[in-house]
């Protein structure tokens, strides 16, 4: 289980860290992505890996044996969060793409 | 008005410190305490002993003269409420300075006098020369103060309390202590910076762009004054050794001699009395720096007598820039049979600034002269002393001599731009009068006027080292006097020699003419703000993305690695818990998808977007697998709503041309190479890190408090939700006023989009539908459209309540079971998006009519609202109670004030992903605009 998630994360981390580094803003704009998926997930397993155990209370079972629910409760925030930084990104692409009518990071097409 | 407040406030602070005398002239210390921030040793502390008072009169009593004079002298178009604003704060810095009890307090008060004399200096700010005065005089007592700063957090350092009394009674330990020479360096920075001495006096004269009264209080009487006054505060502390001496001693002497010099050189009055004042200055702190007790009498007196006269001569040189428009001592001449009264004044007063006797600058220089004489240490320094008062004294009087002589006598002006000029205002000329009296009282009976207050002064300067001094006009005919009359003779003769030169000569001094401080220091400033900043921007900076993102990433990963490195690693056995086949496969597709996305981006961005959106549910599928089913959840309303998001915005991106990419420069293979290699190391360090991370075990966290007080203290058993809304709450209000901002942003920038002129035009299969839908008689353009999307728009508006019940359910169960604020919200905005997609914008806002301003709104206000209200029962800010209800038909239901709060969460979420979303789809109806604005002005044209 943890093997396949940290092979999973790395791999994300490394198509989003290639990805930002392109000079097209689309690839950014996915880039990002998937490395808050990345960074969800690790936040996430932080707290350890469980199946089954949801962090809601139920007569007769022991809360200290249910998953952690702290990195849940940040991860939530942070997806939510994510989806803002995402259109708040998305925009900016889209006025900088009306401005410089191209869709390079830097608003230029030609490289120096 | 502005006057009224500031004569006022300025004789109410000069009555109380007048009644403070009585409180302290036995001898005691007034002092009033107040906790600032104990913690650090930083109190505000006030204390009033007889030096601070004398001070304080010095300071009150030349501010009540200079509104007086201020009232005349000020325009009528000048912003009036200003000057005398910015005159009283700076008063209330510089009381502060006199009369802290802390040194760190004192600091503070030292950097407010040095920004009002920025603001005062500046006061005509359309005077290029103002302006550039002013920010000279603020850099250099700017960086003054900051030096001033260290060395008091020095000498706190050493002492152990920045408590002034502390500090005074610790002369020995500071002065034994390795940190001494540092804590003195920067004391004197600071000191030496404020009272204009050499090599920092060039920023004085290039103040005197001030009005004239704030030349004759800041620049002359009282600020530039904070310097000795330091110098005399610290004196018992800091002084009697050879670095005091050689580095208190060489500055002070060069300003005396060369502040001297300069102003027997200077065409502008105010030029005369702003290098007088250097040189004065310098006479001062030369005395300070001679290390005996009777010196120090000295210099405390001379400050006193400097103040009076050099005010007076300030007032006395406005009232002639009145009158006649210039300060040239070229053009003025014979001024006398206009402003007889003044002449007068202004003779009394140069002739205390040359040292007359029977005036009170005869005095304290005669004292001066007399220390000079004396062997303090034995040193080519104090050999010289002797020579260099004298010939100062001269100077002294041959500036004085100038300034009398061309500007009242000699034959009647010609040319000036004010003719005719006449005698101020009775009361203009009224502070002149009043200090030119006092210059002679004390002249004239010292130990009757100035006598007992001096010595309360020194008293408390001195303590049980105040030695016996005498006041005294004659002390027999000594040396000193024979120095004075040498100055007096040599300064008169040194007039008359170069009388006619100083009628013709240019502006500037002779042999100082290319060494000038100021020069040097626009060169320095240059070479630093200019040269190096834009040296280091050409060579560190970089205006483009991609460099900055791969320093960032570069500088993450090795972050990550350091902790690594610094602390060694430790392998640990590894632990392998056996694969889940299932979710193995899954990854499986997710990592291709992850791969796919980064391959396919640049060309094929909707496939792209497509496997985003896998990757997306595969996330999705973990959180349920893991036991996350609120994260679940909320990953896939998000990764719906993401999705469509993103979807809109492709419309507006360019067409990526596939045969254009092949060609790629050898340095363009290289620069992806190392991205490539960049992307694996941090993709590899991730896995270890994450891996190492989940393997190991779990130590006591917060959680458990949280698991176990969840129900008995939130009132709910779905903890997650328990903590966002309640025991976190607070974090969780600043995480939907973000997403608020957020849509806000977004909607601002897209109210002024215009799109890229090649994505202007209809897209094709839009056209081509359009084009269909007019050849054929019985449609009309649009139907196509509706026609292959009927049966999805059924089932779009049918699901509408559909969706916006599950919305509900989420929302009421999110206490207890998965689901809250955060879903229903998104829940209720995909259901909207929805109608938006089945019938297009017109459509659905024709139907619905969605604010999402005042859902965001109504949202924060009541999520804010729920978290006040515990403050009416008396709880902290957000603290919630829980019940549940019974309610008919529906049964127990939970009513927390939590769960207020987390509808306030739902009704921000929708607002602001609507916003968002509407924000971007209204682009489509806004084009059509502008396209129908661009076919107009096109048939127009």
């Amino acid at each position: 289980m943890e093997l396949v998630l940290s092979i999973a994360i790395g791999l994300m981390t490394g198509c989003g860290v290639w990805l930002i580094l392109r000079p097209r803003t689309y690839q950014v704009i996915v880039g990002l992505s998937l490395l808050s998926y990345a960074v969800n997930l690790f936040i996430f397993g932080v707290g350890g890996v469980k199946s089954n155990l949801p962090p809601i209370l139920e007569d007769g079972v022991d809360p200290a044996s249910l998953a952690d629910p702290v990195p849940q409760a940040l991860v939530l925030t942070a997806i939510v969060i994510g989806f803002a930084t995402t259109a708040l990104f998305l925009v900016v692409l889209l006025a900088s793409r009306g401005l410089t009518g191209n869709d390079h990071v830097d608003g230029r097409n030609e490289p120096k | 008005m502005p006057v009224l407040v500031g004569g006022i406030v300025t004789l109410l602070t000069l009555s109380l410190t007048t009644y403070a005398y009585w409180l302290i002239g036995s001898g005691n210390v007034l002092r009033f305490e107040a906790e600032w921030l104990p913690q650090f040793g930083l109190n505000f502390t006030l204390r009033m002993d007889g030096f601070a008072w004398i001070f304080s009169m010095l300071v009150t009593s030349i501010g009540f003269l200079v509104v007086v004079y201020a009232r005349y002298y000020m325009g009528d178009d000048d912003p009036i409420p200003r000057f005398f604003s910015f005159l009283l704060a700076f008063m209330g810095a510089m009381l502060g300075i006199i009369m802290s009890g802390n040194i760190i307090l004192l600091s503070i008060f030292w950097e407010l006098t040095s920004i009002f004399s920025f603001l005062l200096i500046s006061y005509w700010h359309h005077n290029p020369a103002a302006r550039d005065g002013a920010r000279m005089a603020l850099t250099i007592t700017g960086i003054g103060g900051f030096c001033l700063l260290i060395g008091m957090l020095l000498i706190g350092n050493i002492v152990g309390s920045y408590d002034l009394d502390k500090v005074l009674a610790s002369g020995d330990i500071i002065r034994a202590h390795a940190l001494y020479l540092p804590a003195l360096i920067f004391i004197l920075l600071g000191a030496l910076t404020k009272s204009a001495q050499f090599p920092f006096h060039f920023w004085l004269p290039n103040a005197m762009s001030a009005p004239t009264p704030v030349s004759a209080f800041l620049h002359s009487a009282t600020m530039v004054k904070a310097g000795v006054f330091l110098l005399v505060r610290f004196w018992p502390v800091l002084s009697g050794t050879y670095e005091w001496f050689y580095l208190v001693g060489l500055s002070g002497m060069l300003t005396l001699l060369l502040g001297a010099y300069f102003a027997m050189f200077q065409r502008d009055l105010k030029g005369l009395l702003a290098y007088s004042t250097i040189s004065h200055l310098g006479l001062i702190t030369t005395l300070l720096s001679l290390g005996s007790p009777l010196a120090t009498v000295a210099a405390i007196f001379h400050m006193l007598n400097h103040a009076t006269f050099k005010a007076s001569l300030f007032m006395a040189a406005g009232i002639i820039d009145h009158e006649t428009g210039t300060r040239d001592m070229q053009r003025l001449s014979g001024l006398f049979r206009f402003l007889p009264y003044t002449a007068t004044l202004a003779m009394v007063a140069s002739a205390a600034m040359a040292g007359v006797p029977l005036l009170n600058g005869f005095l304290s220089k005669e004292m001066f002269f007399a220390e000079a004489v004396e062997t303090h240490a034995d040193s080519i320094l104090d050999t010289a002393l002797p020579y260099v008062a004298t010939l100062a004294g001269a100077f002294s009087v041959t500036y004085s001599l100038r300034f009398i002589h061309t500007v009242f006598f000699g034959p009647a002006p010609v040319g000036l731009p004010r003719e005719k000029p006449h005698e101020p205002p009775r009361w203009m000329r009224f502070p002149i009068e009043f200090l030119v009296v006092v210059c002679l009282i004390i002249g004239i009976v010292p130990s009757l006027s100035i006598g007992p207050f001096l010595h309360v002064a020194v008293e408390s300067v001195l303590g049980a080292d105040t030695p016996p001094y005498s006041l005294a006009i004659w002390h027999g005919f000594n040396l000193p006097l024979v120095m004075s009359l040498i100055a007096l003779a040599g300064g008169t003769l040194l007039y008359i020699l170069l009388k006619d030169y100083f009628a013709r000569c240019e502006d500037g001094t002779p042999l100082f003419r290319r060494l000038r401080g100021q020069r040097i220091f626009e060169r320095v400033l240059v070479t630093v703000s200019w040269r190096w900043a834009r040296m280091a921007e050409a060579r560190l900076g970089t205006r483009n993305l991609q460099p900055q993102l791969r320093w960032v990433v570069a500088c993450g990963f090795l972050a990550g690695l350091m902790p690594l490195y610094l602390s060694g690693f430790e392998p640990r056995p590894f632990r392998f818990s056996g694969i889940d086949p299932a979710f193995a496969i899954l990854w499986l597709i997710g990592a291709s998808l992850a791969l796919g996305a980064a391959f396919f981006a640049k060309y094929h961005r909707l496939a792209a977007l497509i496997m985003l959106g896998g990757v997306g549910l595969v996330v999705c599928i973990t959180f349920v697998w893991l036991s996350a089913p609120d994260l679940a959840i909320t990953q896939l309303l998000v990764e719906i709503v993401t999705t469509v998001l993103i979807l809109l915005g492709l419309r507006w991106l360019p067409k990526r041309n596939l045969d254009l990419g092949d060609n790629i420069t050898l340095r363009g293979r290289f620069r992806r190479f190392r991205d490539l290699v960049l992307a694996i190391a941090c993709g590899t360090g991730m896995s270890f890190i994450a891996f190492a991370v989940m393997t190991m075990p779990v130590p006591d966290t917060i959680a458990t408090y949280f698991l176990h007080h969840a129900y008995d203290q939130g009132g709910g058993r779905n903890v997650v939700n328990v903590i966002l809304v309640d025991f976190r709450g607070f974090d969780t209000l600043g995480e939907i006023a973000v997403l608020g901002v957020v849509a806000l942003t977004v909607y601002a920038l897209l109210r002024r989009f215009r799109p890229a002129a090649d994505s202007f035009a209809m897209p094709e299969q839009q056209r081509i539908q359009n084009r269909f839908d007019e050849e054929q008689p019985e449609r009309a353009p649009g139907d196509t459209v509706r026609d292959y999307l009927l049966i999805p728009m059924v089932i779009m508006q049918w699901l509408f309540p559909v969706i916006l019940t599950l919305s509900v359910y989420l929302f009421m169960r999110g206490h207890d079971m998965p689901g809250g604020g955060f879903s229903a919200g998104l829940t209720l905005s995909i259901a909207f998006l929805l109608q938006y997609l089945a019938g297009g914008t017109r459509w659905a806002e024709d139907r619905i009519r969605i604010l999402p301003l005042r859902w965001m709104g109504a949202g924060i206000l009541v999520a804010a609202l729920a978290g006040i209200g515990s403050w009416l029962l008396g709880y902290p800010f957000l603290t919630s109670h829980s019940r549940y209800l019974d309610l008919p038909l529906i049964g127990k239901v939970p009513a927390s004030s939590a769960l207020l709060f987390d509808l306030g969460v739902f009704s921000l979420v929708v607002g602001s992903t609507v916003l968002i979303l509407v924000a971007l789809a209204h682009q489509s109806i806004r084009i059509n605009r502008l396209r129908a604005i661009d076919a107009a002005r096109g048939e127009e044209g």
